[in-house]
């Protein structure tokens, strides 16, 4: 077979960290070829590249064995690459069939394009309408559209940035008949994931990266999730498993119809949510990004004032009036999803961090002025007791890796002796070793007798530490499912909104 | 009140709010894009004023008109620099390019201030203020590159990754802007006044630019709430002359008044300004390297 692209010494270094290390390796045509490799391993800086959105600082690509100079994402469309982000790239506030107009390489008609769109749609099972707008859009279909956009120019090879994370389970075995389906029909796709099984059913060519490094491109036929895992990592991970079944007893933590009424387009309203967690207790809630889990996030944290009607009461009181601080002192613990920003500011050092989420603490002041040798000895006891890889407490927060700033955090959170423990993405973007570091203390605290929520995109994550799922779609909870014989089916559907 | 009274209204009002819709709908591009130019103010001065000396010195017409829109192209193609390549603040590069403005207007303008004129008739440009709204909207609603211009000001790294040269786009609209406000200038000076005095826009930039906030972004919202603004300023005269007995700065102070109350009003509401305002305005855009 003949090599469609073929990647020569591709360099490309950020301050402090190689992103491409001499990457060289060849991706057939009419394949689909996957690129493995944890997260921050230069997966989607390579292909960015080949896209024209990022300069290498060395290295050569070949496309049909001709080199290509490729500087801008418009001299890649002209190459016939396309790309599907990770984070779409559509236009909120504008309509299905503009997004597509502005994804065009030539001008055409409203008509023609209805006509192109509408045969396309058809082929490969698109359902679209051309007339709303997007923000009124599900992810899933955001991503259909995104495709669409891309078809619409007759590429000849499609690049897809994790196209299965925003997915629930039916949609991604849609995804995937469809890609098969543009293969045969002549295209190349380059898809790009972390997860093992989907590369192994998917794919038939697989590059696995490490560190910016390839360490190695093989055929898919042979290999299973451990041996490609193995590859990925160069380490086995322990997984860490729930105590199962337990009988839990003590109510802790109730929200009852909790439900909003926003008027604006961009968010979505909860929907008479109710959820019991008990002392010792896991929760997980699964669920596709955007079906309201940053607005149930707002509600436990109140940040915002955000207004809701219903009922959040702790340990018998309800503290839907409480501010964040109030609700802290009650020994509420947060670790919002957004790390740097968010949950620690980037450009200030690790203990003053400590300071500004710990500042309804007495003992962090001394009248009006800051301890700092107290918020210093707590910050060096997060680095230590959480394995943070950091010189010193005097770091700027935004210097740490993704892993080590998050293990920081929760670190920072914990040492608080919380009762209940708010998580939201604790594992997002973080290398597989922080992973199973934060897996493991989650476990280990819920023995502890702390209670603790989960929300997550990550349904394996969940399955693994959780004791109850319970799925968020379109603003509904699900009833919660015992973790213990879990119907996989079930929740699959489940996360596609068939629930009562 | 008699008809003609009524009718005399209203040509004033017609003749003084054209520079607001000039002004307004340059700005308005500008803004569609994602990039906030608050240097109106100094670009009408400089274009007000280069029109004037041009016309003086040459008794041309279209060379007085020509370097009006040349100083307009020169001013807001620095501003576009600094703002687009050098990434600088834009809110302060706005102020700096107002002050300077003034500053340059009145240095070049001095000694032709009460120098007499034979101005030119407001009509036309008013004729030329209705189409250019109209062509406008017909430009951001039916054409791809009016899309182009509202993808880039909604999300410019979404249009970058699609292919666009979000760089491009802003300076062509920041341009465009400034040539609008070069314009409102001119009209002050060579048609409105005519003459020139050190500072004689009064401050009709910084009502165009809440011109542009209170239509929400969109032209023909523009033109009415032009004609609003142009109706409190003039109002003062006429109830000056039906013999309302208040301090002449009062009515002065009205169309402030008014832009605050309306400002005040419309942000009142965060969902409308949030729906309606690009959402990439006054973000700078790094490319990815």
């Amino acid at each position: 077979m003949q090599s469609i692209v073929e990647f020569r010494n591709i360099y490309k270094s950020y301050p402090g960290v190689i992103a491409n290390d001499n990457v060289s390796f060849k991706i057939n045509e009419q394949s689909i070829h996957a690129i493995l490799g944890e997260n921050g391993a230069g997966k989607s800086t390579l292909v960015k590249i080949l896209y024209g959105h990022v300069k290498p600082d060395s290295g050569e690509i070949l496309i049909n064995s001709d080199l290509a100079i490729i500087n801008s994402p418009s001299t890649a469309k002209n190459l016939g690459i396309n790309m599907v982000f990770q984070h779409f790239s559509l236009f909120e506030s504008l309509t299905v069939a503009e997004n597509l107009i502005l994804g065009m390489n030539e001008n055409i008609s409203l008509s023609k394009l209805k006509n192109n769109s509408k045969t396309i749609c058809d082929k490969y099972g698109f359902n679209l309408n051309l007339n709303s707008p997007i923000s009124s859009l599900s992810v899933g279909q955001r991503q259909s559209v995104e495709i669409v956009r891309s078809l619409l120019n007759n590429p000849k090879i499609l690049i897809m940035d994790e196209p299965t994370s925003v997915l629930t389970p039916d949609e991604i075995s849609k995804l995937f008949k469809i890609i098969k389906k543009l293969v045969k029909d002549g295209l190349t796709v380059i898809f790009i994931s972390h997860k093992l099984e989907e590369i192994i059913n998917l794919s038939d060519y697989v590059t696995i990266m490490r560190n910016g490094k390839v360490v190695s491109t093989i055929s898919t036929k042979n290999e299973d999730p451990e041996t490609l895992g193995y590859k990925m990592l160069g380490y086995k991970v322990s997984k860490a498993k729930q105590v199962s079944d337990i009988n839990f007893s003590q109510e802790i933590f109730n929200i009852k119809n909790l439900s909003t009424q926003s008027k604006d387009p961009f968010t979505i309203n909860l929907n008479k949510i109710d959820l019991n967690l008990k002392k010792g207790q896991i929760f997980g809630i699964a669920g596709v990004a955007g079906n309201g889990q940053k607005e149930l996030m707002e509600i436990l944290l109140n940040e915002n004032d955000y207004e809701f009607s219903g009922d959040i009461i702790f340990k018998d009181l309800n503290i839907n009036n409480l501010s964040t601080f109030q609700r802290k002192s009650l020994s509420i613990s947060y670790v919002t999803e957004e790390r740097l920003g968010h949950s620690a500011v980037p450009e200030m050092s690790l203990s003053e961090n400590i300071f500004l989420s710990m500042n309804h603490k007495s003992e962090f002041k001394k009248g009006d002025f800051i301890n700092f040798e107290k918020i210093n000895s707590y910050a060096s006891d997060v680095i230590n007791n959480f394995n943070v890889d950091t010189p010193s407490y005097n770091v700027k927060a935004g210097k740490l890796s993704g892993g080590n700033l998050q293990k920081f955090i929760i670190g920072r959170e914990i040492m608080s002796n919380p009762e209940l423990l708010i998580l939201s993405q604790p594992t997002w973007g973080i290398d597989a070793g922080s992973e199973a570091f934060i897996k493991k203390t989650i476990v280990e605290l819920s023995q502890k007798g702390v209670s603790i929520i989960i929300i997550s995109h990550d349904l394996d994550e969940l399955l693994e530490v959780c004791h109850e799922i319970s799925v968020l779609y379109e603003g509904s909870l699900s009833n919660p499912l015992k973790v213990d014989n879990i119907n996989i089916t079930k929740l699959g559907k489940y996360m596609g909104g068939l629930f009562d | 009140m008699n008809i003609e009274l009524i009718i005399g209204i209203l040509n004033i009002v017609l003749i003084s709010t054209t520079p607001l819709v000039f002004a307004g709908i340059g700005e308005l591009v500008t803004e569609k894009s994602g990039v906030l130019n608050l240097g109106l103010e100094g670009l009408m001065l400089v274009g007000a004023v280069s029109g004037f000396i041009t016309l003086v010195l040459t008794g041309n017409y279209f060379y007085s008109l020509l370097l009006s829109i040349i100083s307009g192209v020169i001013l807001s193609g620095i501003f576009a620099f600094l703002v687009l390549n050098l990434m600088t603040n834009q809110i302060a590069t706005g102020l700096a390019l107002t002050i300077f403005g003034i500053g340059l207007s009145a240095m070049l303008g001095k000694k032709f201030s009460g120098t007499p004129i034979e101005g030119l008739s407001p009509y036309y440009f008013i004729i030329i203020s209705f189409l250019l709204v109209l062509s406008v909207g017909y430009f951001l609603s039916k054409t791809k590159s009016g899309l182009m211009v509202r993808a880039v000001g909604e999300n410019h790294n979404s249009a970058y990754a699609l292919g666009y040269n979000v760089i491009k786009t802003r300076y062509l609209t920041i341009i465009f802007g400034g040539v609008m406000s070069s314009l409102a200038g001119y009209y002050i000076s060579i048609c409105y006044a005519p003459m020139w005095q050190e500072g004689m826009t009064a401050g009709r930039g910084w009502i165009a630019l809440a011109l542009v906030v209170f239509a929400t972004w969109k032209p023909w919202r523009l033109l009415i709430g032009a004609y609003i603004f142009g109706g409190v300023a003039i109002m003062q005269m006429n109830l000056q002359a039906i013999g309302v007995k208040l301090p002449g700065q009062f009515f002065n102070m009205m169309p402030y008044l008014a832009t605050i109350i309306v400002l005040v009003f419309i942000s009142s509401n965060k969902l409308r300004l949030k729906l309606s305002a690009p959402a990439s305005l006054n973000v700078p855009f790094e490319k990815n390297q």
